[in-house]
């Protein structure tokens, strides 16, 4: 990683210098263990703070949305998908920005780790593929980096760049015969009572604090309508019927479009497996459309257009 | 005050004779998180957990709590006109509550219990529950309550502390609440008290010593409000913002709510809920103008609020307990130590 990080640095430095972009959008070192912090850098010097490990997780594309100076975006495979849909909707401009390609190893799950140790965690480093966890009282473990993997990155099918202008190292081998559903079948196999209780439990802990939505580059409505106060769609209070009214809503609005980058459930303060439903829609628009979100610049995502030879007859 | 030895064996029959009292609450598993909740008839205290995922405030300050009800039928009597719920429960007694989230009542207090303004439902709430405080002795590493009047080993706000000995608890009854809840639990191996401060004096001072984190706050009081508000950071400092609710939902001192009624045909309620300043929509005007429609603008106000308002107008201190909540949950590390740090040392050129 340590590579990858000097690489994102040169790379950064070299654009600002070359004066081809205005700012670089990256990760600093976080203040504790397994994070790190999103960040602007604007002027070369500054690109020495850039870092880049497995615990860069949460998906940069949430902060090109509408911005108007020329950008320079470290982006892992993930963010990459998201970079295209940004840019088949319209929220960010290709010759805005210079993509620094990371080809992505995964990003390793904190609260897997967490579980790994019984005191807190007092640091964690990688080497090649390797995590070695230390704890509050100096006890050490380390363990392969695939067994704490992000349950996302875990079934990852693009882990590489599927766009960019600079690449930090080469690409990396895909995951071949990758199961991605295997948890969405079980929930599709289970009664209507069973998935109810399924989801009910699920979302039990929810706090409506929104990490989730926040998180997500797709969620970048002007006004969310839970947010939206004339007319109200939501109760704001504890209600579960509100409580999966959101969930539920954000889920669909989100098909087709969303890249399975992982960012909402690392955000989540209650570790909720909102992936669950992101997945189940992932699932049907592979196998009612044969489409997978961010792939390509030249294609709009399946609903969000019409075609006059839809083979449903509701919408003609 | 009274101090009493309270020998694990007995702990779990105290806690049952409380339950015909109090409705206990106490840490345990809830989901993937551990939270404090009500305790069911045979279910003990989860007191492995150093700190829980969301602060204790809700067992006072609900996430959600009905105020009203009414029903606007105009062909019935009553129509139109608000009646109180009954929001009566059983006291409540809190088991195992850190010093830091004890203490973050008293400060909530300074709010909802003014001479001008009485908030009956928090008072009500706030005034049944007796505070069963657990001395953290291996605080994490995320926690500063030691620079914000606080501590692993604090009184403040509390009715007992325990302070755990391994096959015993040392419990320092505090107040009379507290006194009478031992009584109650019928814990009541007396223990010498000169014995007890000095164990809980060395008790304190190990726990401090393992307390790495601290932040500045000597300066604050004597910064202007208007060049902090207008320190060239906050750009910086909001840029990673998500604004969600993770930080004011999880905090113990925050306390700002929103009412809303929600009717169903006729009938309906009035509730108030937890609301959030990083939400826009928590200050919109009803004519659409909203002061804090920016990211920054509303970051800046978080931070403004805890630590110079606060500060400003109750002389008590940051509205911070140094819990480290909001350090550990933040998806994006924005990180309330260093930016006390920067407000306390920021000089305006």
């Amino acid at each position: 990683m340590i590579e990858y990080q000097k690489k994102i640095q040169n790379i950064a430095e070299r654009l600002l210098n070359e004066k081809k972009v205005d700012v670089v959008l990256g990760f600093k070192k976080g203040t504790i263990p397994m994070m790190n912090q999103p960040c602007l850098v604007r002027v070369p010097d500054e690109t020495q703070k850039l870092v880049w490990d497995s615990n860069c997780g949460i998906n940069l594309t949430n902060y090109l949305t509408n911005r108007k100076e020329r950008i320079g975006i470290i982006a892992k495979g993930c963010d990459t998908r998201n970079i295209v849909t940004h840019i088949v909707e319209n929220k960010i401009k290709r010759e805005q920005l210079v993509i620094i390609g990371v080809p992505c190893t995964g990003m390793i799950d904190k609260a897997k780790i967490n579980g790994l140790m019984v005191n807190e965690i007092a640091e964690v480093s990688e080497h090649n593929q390797e995590i070695t966890i230390t704890d509050s009282r100096g006890a050490t473990k380390t363990i392969q980096k695939k067994e704490v993997l992000q349950s996302n990155c875990s079934i990852c099918k693009y882990k590489n760049p599927v766009i960019y202008d600079e690449l930090v190292a080469d690409l990396v081998p895909e995951s071949k015969d990758i199961d991605r559903y295997e948890d969405i079948r079980k929930i599709e196999s289970m009664a209507s009572s069973e998935k109810f209780k399924f989801f009910e439990d699920m979302l039990s802990t929810c706090i409506r604090c929104y990490a989730c939505r926040n998180a997500c580059p797709l969620c970048y409505c002007p006004t969310c309508f839970v947010d939206e106060s004339k007319p109200q769609w939501l109760g704001k209070g504890m209600d579960p019927i509100d409580i999966r009214t959101f969930h539920f809503l954000r889920a669909y609005h989100c098909a087709g479009r969303c890249t399975d980058c992982g960012s909402c459930e690392r955000a989540c303060p209650m570790d909720i497996t909102v992936r669950q439903f992101t997945k189940k829609l992932e699932k049907d628009c592979v196998e009612l459309f044969g489409w997978e979100a961010g792939l390509t610049l030249d294609k709009r995502p399946p609903l969000d257009h019409y075609k006059t030879n839809d083979p449903q007859s509701f919408i003609k | 005050m009274m101090v009493v030895k309270i020998d694990k064996q007995k702990w779990s029959s105290g806690i049952n004779q409380l339950k015909s009292t109090y409705d206990v609450y106490g840490p345990a598993k809830q989901g993937k998180t551990y939270e404090f909740q009500k305790l069911g008839s045979e279910q003990l205290p989860d007191l492995t957990v150093q700190n829980t995922t969301l602060s204790p405030k809700s067992i006072v300050f609900p996430q959600s709590e009905k105020m009203f009800s009414f029903h606007t039928d105009e062909n019935k009597s009553g129509h139109h006109i608000l009646k109180e719920m009954n929001n009566q429960s059983m006291p409540k007694a809190v088991l195992g509550i850190r010093p830091c989230d004890a203490k973050a009542f008293q400060l909530v207090k300074l709010n909802f219990d003014t001479c001008e303004y009485k908030d009956p439902y928090w008072i009500r709430a706030y005034e049944s529950t007796t505070l069963i405080g657990l001395a953290c002795n291996n605080p994490c590493s995320t926690c500063f309550c030691t620079s914000t009047g606080c501590g692993p080993f604090s009184e403040t706000g509390l009715d007992v502390l325990l302070m755990d000995q391994g096959d015993s608890f040392i419990a320092k009854s505090l107040t009379p609440k507290g006194e009478n809840l031992l009584k109650t639990a019928t814990w009541s191996d007396s223990f010498d008290p000169a014995t007890a401060e000095s164990i809980l004096k060395s008790g304190k001072e190990k726990a401090e010593s393992k307390i790495a984190s601290r932040v500045k706050t000597d300066q604050l009081a004597s910064k202007s409000i208007m060049k902090i508000y207008e320190a060239p950071f906050w750009d910086d400092v909001a840029f990673s913002c998500i604004n969600c609710g993770t930080c004011t939902f999880s905090c113990p001192t925050c306390w700002c709510f929103d009412i809303q009624d929600e009717t169903k045909g006729c009938q309906g309620i009035r509730t108030r809920n937890w609301d959030t300043c990083m939400s826009p929509l928590f200050t919109l005007h009803g004519s659409g103008h909203n002061p804090r429609g920016e990211k920054t603008s509303r970051v800046r106000q978080r931070f403004m609020h805890k630590l110079k308002y606060f500060l400003d107008k109750y002389n008590q201190g940051i509205m911070c307990v140094g819990c480290g909540r909001c350090v550990r949950l933040c998806p994006v590390n924005i990180d309330i130590r260093q930016i006390c740090n920067m407000m306390n040392s920021y000089q305006p050129s």
